[in-house]
């Protein structure tokens, strides 16, 4: 299988396959068609949650409770957004959102760039013993330090705003991310910034100039790990935001979820169409990290290689 | 001596001295938060856990009393810590063999491997609220699309979340659907084995379970060993699932610890127990980290071993 793909001269691998008796053929045709399948079967459990999500999402509600399900609506309707529409003010929660995930991401990859700019083009003594120290942090349960930390911001003051959100994210802006960057610039040639020093470029200007610029996929896959992460976070704006109108997207869909009733209570389901509009508002919130994902899936995949196989 | 020390101090040059400067400067970021989100918190979480500290009046210290409750007085943290590890148990191997089992299906040089991957990846960027509020829909007891199922087949309906035997292990079957980061990772780790390992084993006569078990196991272990650690970090840390559709419950069969110590701190108002809670979670992932590590020498196998 392997020597296929391999870059054989092809006559040598003609040959091989006229000289297979046919029962190794018909092994390996049936062995492709077994990987297919799987593959096939595979992808079809886990797309199944985000397809029945879409699709709730634009049923009418008596068709939610039809029997058997349809796996395609027939009516389609929008009644499950125009519920979720009504309910919450979605707008206003995108804006928290997108407030936080623009402050954290600028803060994650000026200070993770710069950090790792010293990490990887300086010599200076203490500089090995801290990056150990920062990578492992990673290990480190946030649990730990979390009590101290909320009390540190309460008495700041910051409690109900974005700050401590955003500010912890432009001191260093994680571990995972100064690792990234710094296995990345360390790919970049060293007679790059020895000729900038000759010509006499400060270190900022060099990182400004040519790191960066030269960076563009590891600092793609930062930024999409970011956005990510911080859309999706659940944690932080529980703790830290506590009135209806500072709430994320996430901490809403939650909201809204027990709004409309608890799980148990399928009469308050009815009266409102609340798997619809549970549905809508998820599709609602979702979609946009479906698409960020398949937009730069390749980073995605990049980033997590680069950082995994380290490890 | 002075004159050693003299000759010392101009072995560093200005260049140098400015290149230690701008490093420090560099850094400083990373340095700063070290210390103000990770080294004062870590200490100052480390005291609370021997005080009485709820809130409106101050730390009151009382020594090792958070602990001693903890191990003889509350039944909570006996179920909290059965949970976890029975969640972990439940989730970690079998998540870690689909997610391998992925990697290899998408390692055999099939057409349209990147369209199959985006399949297994996308469950991973669904936000955790989102996910859950599916899952509970999916699995509803009356109009859910398994009950529907169940129910056409004659079996009895699955009260999935609301019975205490079938909601962790619920839980931890949805986490299987989050193992997209660790095939990627998995897939990577395969696709640096290099070809030769396996044309010469197949030139040896060995068979596909052979190669499997001799060349991909070993080759892979190193792989294996990051995503163990890395996974077992992550299941003692789980909390957005529970709170969004038990909240601990039925009867706490989902109590996690990680909820506990939120209930604690952030309900309760026991920060000082909640602190102690928090730190005796730090130490069992330590002691479990090193026994991964420790025997790991026995079965990760490391390419450097061949060259000594």
């Amino acid at each position: 299988m392997r020597d296929s793909s391999a870059a054989v001269a092809l006559s040598v691998e003609q040959r091989r396959v006229t000289l297979l008796n046919r029962s190794a053929r018909i092994k390996r045709t049936v062995g492709r068609t077994l990987i297919y399948a799987a593959l096939v079967v595979m992808s079809a459990i886990y797309f199944l949650p985000l397809w029945w999500m879409v699709i709730t999402s634009v049923k009418t509600l008596q068709e939610t409770f039809s029997f058997p399900p349809t796996w395609f609506p027939r009516t389609f309707s929008w009644e499950g957004y125009i519920n979720a529409w009504n309910y919450m003010p979605w707008p206003r929660h995108f804006m928290n959102t997108m407030t936080i995930v623009v402050g954290v991401l600028f803060g994650v990859v000026l200070s993770s760039s710069l950090c790792a700019y010293g990490f990887s083009r300086l010599r200076f003594p203490g500089r090995d013993v801290v990056f150990i120290i920062v990578l492992a942090t990673m290990m480190l349960p946030s649990q730990v330090t979390i009590i101290p930390t909320y009390i540190f911001f309460k008495q700041l003051g910051w409690l109900n705003s974005f700050k401590p959100l955003i500010i912890p994210a432009w001191f260093g802006g994680g571990a995972f991310n100064i690792f990234l960057m710094r296995q990345f610039f360390t790919s970049i040639p060293a007679e790059l910034v020895d000729a900038a020093r000759i010509d006499g470029s400060s270190h900022l200007g060099i990182w400004w100039r040519i790191m960066l610029p030269l960076s563009k996929p590891a600092l793609t896959a930062i930024t999409v790990f970011t956005i990510q992460g911080t859309w999706n976070d659940f944690f932080g704006p529980l703790l830290y935001l506590t009135s209806r109108d500072k709430m994320t997207l996430a901490l809403a869909l939650n909201v809204f979820q027990t709004i409309a009733g608890s799980a148990a209570a399928n009469q308050a389901y009815q009266q409102i169409g609340l798997y619809t509009a549970l549905m809508a508002a998820s599709t609602v919130v979702t979609v946009p990290m479906i698409i960020l994902f398949v937009a730069a899936q390749k980073y995605f995949v990049q980033g997590i290689q680069m950082t995994g196989l380290k490890g | 001596m002075a004159v050693a020390q003299a000759s010392k101090r101009r072995r560093i040059t200005k260049m140098e001295r400015d290149e230690w400067i701008t490093g420090w400067l560099f850094i400083s970021p990373v340095v700063l938060g070290l210390l103000i989100w990770t080294l004062f918190p870590t200490i100052a979480s480390f005291i609370l856990s021997f005080t009485d500290y709820r809130v409106l009046r101050p730390p009151v210290w009382t020594g090792i009393n958070n602990y001693v409750y903890m191990f003889t007085k509350d039944k909570d943290f006996y179920q909290a810590l059965k949970v976890t590890y029975s969640f972990v148990a439940m989730q970690l191997p079998i998540g870690l063999c689909v997610a391998l089992a992925g990697a290899l299906l998408l390692n055999t040089g099939v057409k349209g491997m990147t369209v199959f991957r985006s399949f297994f990846y996308l469950p991973s960027v669904v936000p955790a609220v989102a996910m859950a509020l599916v899952w509970a829909w999916i699995l509803n007891m009356n109009y859910g699309l398994v009950n529907q199922f169940l129910a056409a087949l004659g079996f009895p309906r699955v009260n999935f979340f609301g019975n205490p035997k079938t909601a962790l292990p619920t839980m931890a079957a949805m986490t299987w659907f989050n193992v997209g980061p660790t095939m990627v990772i998995y897939l990577a780790g395969l696709l640096n084995i290099p070809p030769s390992l396996y044309e010469a084993a197949e030139i040896d006569g060995a068979g596909s379970l052979q190669r499997f078990l001799h060349i991909t196991i070993p080759q892979l272990s190193p792989t294996i060993f990051y995503t163990i650690v890395q996974g077992l970090i992550a299941s003692f840390q789980i909390f957005t699932t529970a709170y969004v559709l038990t909240g601990g419950g039925p009867m706490k069969a989902t109590y996690f610890y990680n909820l506990m110590i939120y209930q604690q701190a952030f309900s309760n108002l026991k920060m000082g127990y909640a602190s102690a809670l928090a730190w005796f979670l730090l130490l069992m992932i330590l002691v479990m980290t090193l026994a991964v590590f420790r025997s790991s020498s026995a079965w990760v196998y490391y390419e450097t071993e061949i060259k000594r």
